[in-house]
């Protein structure tokens, strides 16, 4: 009876295990598919059979139009960050000293542009701004991927905020801090690597955003994601496959700084306490 | 204006609610801290201290009533502009600077720097007695030893006063009392003004000056340990205060404060009123277990009882004995360990009127006295 169980148990551990790593290479696969491409000799998107080769990074940093879509990507994500970050942090500062029944209200319409769908908020952007002249300019591009990226930073922000003790607040009040330096002085070292770890989301939410893109941005504000979606329609290259790699490398290494940060920022509020031995 | 002569912290009429309609967790709030003075706010748990304590540091507001501080109101005086040192349960130190770096805070938002910002630092860490650990992190150092930096940095900055929110509850017995006795040094050797809150009886009757008992949110009783302890206002205080015998009786004759009553049993003895009753009055009379004497004959001087042991429980350093009266009732007394008595044994218990107290029946919680 026992053996019998056991083996089945042996058995359904198997089939989990197995059951796992198809989810896995299901959602890792595909993605890791385009390294390969990007690293072939040839001339076409197939799997490298001879050599491999460096070619199509070679050409990616030779093309004018690849460098400039790299170049546009990047200042829109900085300026976006710059903008998302520290209205985010203020936002989250504001909410974490909310006592009102108002407050899921508000946190509702924060992130309201993550769950509508983005296309929606695609043309809703693009007829805001088209009478406004703010379409066909990075101008236009950089408010609406703010509006994107904010509540990212709200979220990740409130988070460490939330787990802060209000006392250290009060007790810098009591020791004769004005509210500025309060915040300067204790609120953002302790909240810093939660506002750094929502700055890498905001720079990545507006690096690798398409839809808006495609409908605010001019011919002048080609992102690299915009290059991609026409490079794969017009002349399908390995070049493209290269971008994608240097797209998931630079992604991994912000995902992974970001959660960096997180733990940080949690070991740094809660502070391992010392045993209690003599005074 | 004679200045001097008011009070450092003055509480008139303060009441607070934290939402309309909500009772009140402070009500009828009159009260005033002298210079110099250890006064602790005693209370059991949700009685109101902690909420007296924040609006005087400015976290909260009154929802009645005005707060003064050397005579002038605070009621526009924010928080950082308040100058009390305040310590917290759970030291509230800022775990992203070193020890040093939280007491140079409070100087460095004061424009203290340099040379005369760390030899204050240093005084203040010799004054707890934590030379040395200035570079250590908050997270480096045991429950006591952040209390102690929590407290150099309510220090530093010569506050006119200095609040603390159950300062050690947090830290075992045995440091505790430990850091009690520091605590008592340091306010002598600078003369402070404490306001303390605990929900500890014994922490309450070693530190103070004056304590006041609080309860619903009100102030039952105001005076020093021996008053408080030895002539409790009312039943609440009373019972709150070390243990009591709380017998059932009625009111035979007053004159002035002395009564005779009639306990539940029909017995009828002599005791102190805490108040004026008229004849017929339900009150309960308030009896230590430490100040029942007891004898094989009966007792000269005293009221005078006769009962048997129920039952003994041993203490350590002394017995209790649950004694039956004849006539109904029952109550504790306490006797040294080396007494020999043992249950069934008949004996003659009895008190001086001056240690049982007589309160009204109804009153425990809510008589919104104070003194008597
Ligand atoms: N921030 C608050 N909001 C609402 N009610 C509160 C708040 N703080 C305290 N209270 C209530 O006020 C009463 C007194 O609380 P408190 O002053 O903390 O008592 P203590 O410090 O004596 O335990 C309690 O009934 C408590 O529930
Ligand atoms: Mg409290």
């Amino acid at each position: 009876m026992i053996a019998v169980r056991s083996r089945s148990g042996r058995l359904g551990r198997a089939a989990l295990i197995a059951f796992c790593a198809l989810v896995f290479a299901f959602l890792v696969l595909p993605i890791l598919a385009v390294v390969p491409l990007s690293l072939n000799p040839g001339g076409f998107l197939v799997f490298p059979e001879g050599g491999l080769s460096l070619r199509w990074y070679r050409t990616l940093a030779d093309s004018p139009q690849w460098t400039h879509a790299f170049g546009n990507s990047f200042k829109i994500a900085v300026a976006t960050t710059a903008i998302a970050t520290p209205l985010g942090t203020l936002a989250a500062i504001g909410l974490s000293h909310m006592r009102s029944r108002a407050k899921p209200v508000i946190v509702a319409l924060i992130s309201a542009p993550l769950v509508m769908p983005i296309v929606v908020v695609a043309v809703a952007f693009y007829f805001l701004f088209a009478p406004l002249g703010l379409v066909n300019g990075p101008v236009g591009l950089v408010i609406a991927h703010s509006a994107l990226a904010l509540p990212f930073v709200v979220i990740v922000v409130h988070a460490s905020l939330s787990g802060l003790d209000p006392d250290l607040l009060r007790a810098a009040a009591s020791l004769g801090a004005p509210p500025l330096t309060q915040l300067v002085r204790v609120l953002a070292p302790l909240a810093a690597p939660g506002i750094a770890a929502g700055a890498v989301f905001a720079f990545m939410t507006s690096f690798d955003e398409t839809t808006v893109a495609l409908f605010i941005a001019g011919p002048e504000q080609r992102t690299l994601p915009i290059q991609m979606f026409e490079g794969v329609r017009e002349q399908i290259s390995p070049a493209i496959a290269a971008a994608a790699t240097l797209l998931i490398v630079a992604s991994t290494l912000l995902l992974g700084t970001a959660e960096l940060l997180r733990r940080r920022g949690e070991r740094l509020r809660t502070g391992s306490a010392a045993p209690d031995v003599g005074a | 204006m004679a200045v001097s002569a008011s009070p450092l912290v003055e509480f008139r009429g303060v009441e607070k609610r934290y939402a309309a309609g909500a009772a009140a967790a402070v009500a009828g709030l009159d009260l005033a801290v002298e210079r110099g003075e250890f006064l602790t706010l005693l209370g059991p748990s949700g009685s109101g201290k902690t909420t007296t304590l924040m609006m005087l540091a400015g976290f909260e507001t009154p929802s009645e009533g005005d707060i003064y501080l050397d005579g002038r109101s605070l009621a526009d005086r924010p928080p950082h502009k308040r100058n009390m040192g305040v310590v917290f349960q759970n030291y509230a130190l800022f775990p992203h600077m070193s020890v040093a770096g939280n007491i140079a805070f409070p100087l460095r938002v004061r424009g203290i720097r340099g040379a005369d910002a760390a030899a204050k630092v240093e005084a203040a860490l010799a004054l707890v007695r934590l030379e040395g650990l200035g570079d250590r992190r908050p997270d480096a150092l045991s429950g006591g030893q952040r209390q102690r930096v929590a407290l150099a940095r309510a220090l530093v900055f010569e506050p006119d006063l200095v609040l603390m929110d159950e300062p050690l509850g947090a830290l075992d017995r045995q440091l505790r009392e430990h850091l009690q006795i520091e605590i008592k040094r340091i306010q002598r050797a600078l003369g402070l003004t404490i306001l303390y809150v605990t929900h500890d009886q014994s922490e309450a009757l070693t530190l103070s000056d004056r304590i006041a008992v609080f309860a619903d949110g009100r102030v039952q009783q105001l005076g020093p340990p021996d008053t408080i302890y030895e002539r409790p206002a009312n039943a609440f205080v009373a019972g709150f205060m070390g243990e009591n015998n709380r017998l059932a009786a009625t009111v035979i004759t007053q004159q002035g404060d002395q009564c005779a009553i009639r306990l539940a049993g029909g017995q009828i003895v002599r005791a102190t009123a805490a108040a004026t009753f008229t004849p017929g009055t339900a009150v309960v009379a308030a009896i230590r277990p430490e100040h029942i004497e007891m004898g094989e004959q009966p007792l000269p001087c005293c009221n005078a009882l006769d009962g048997r042991v129920d039952q003994l429980v041993y203490h350590g350093d002394h017995r209790r004995i649950h004694v039956g009266l004849d006539g109904g009732g029952s109550l504790i007394a306490r006797v040294s360990a080396d007494r020999d008595v043992k249950p069934g044994d008949r004996l003659a218990i009895g008190w001086c009127t001056d240690r049982c107290f007589v309160f009204p029946a109804a009153d425990g919680s809510n008589p919104g006295g104070e003194g008597s």
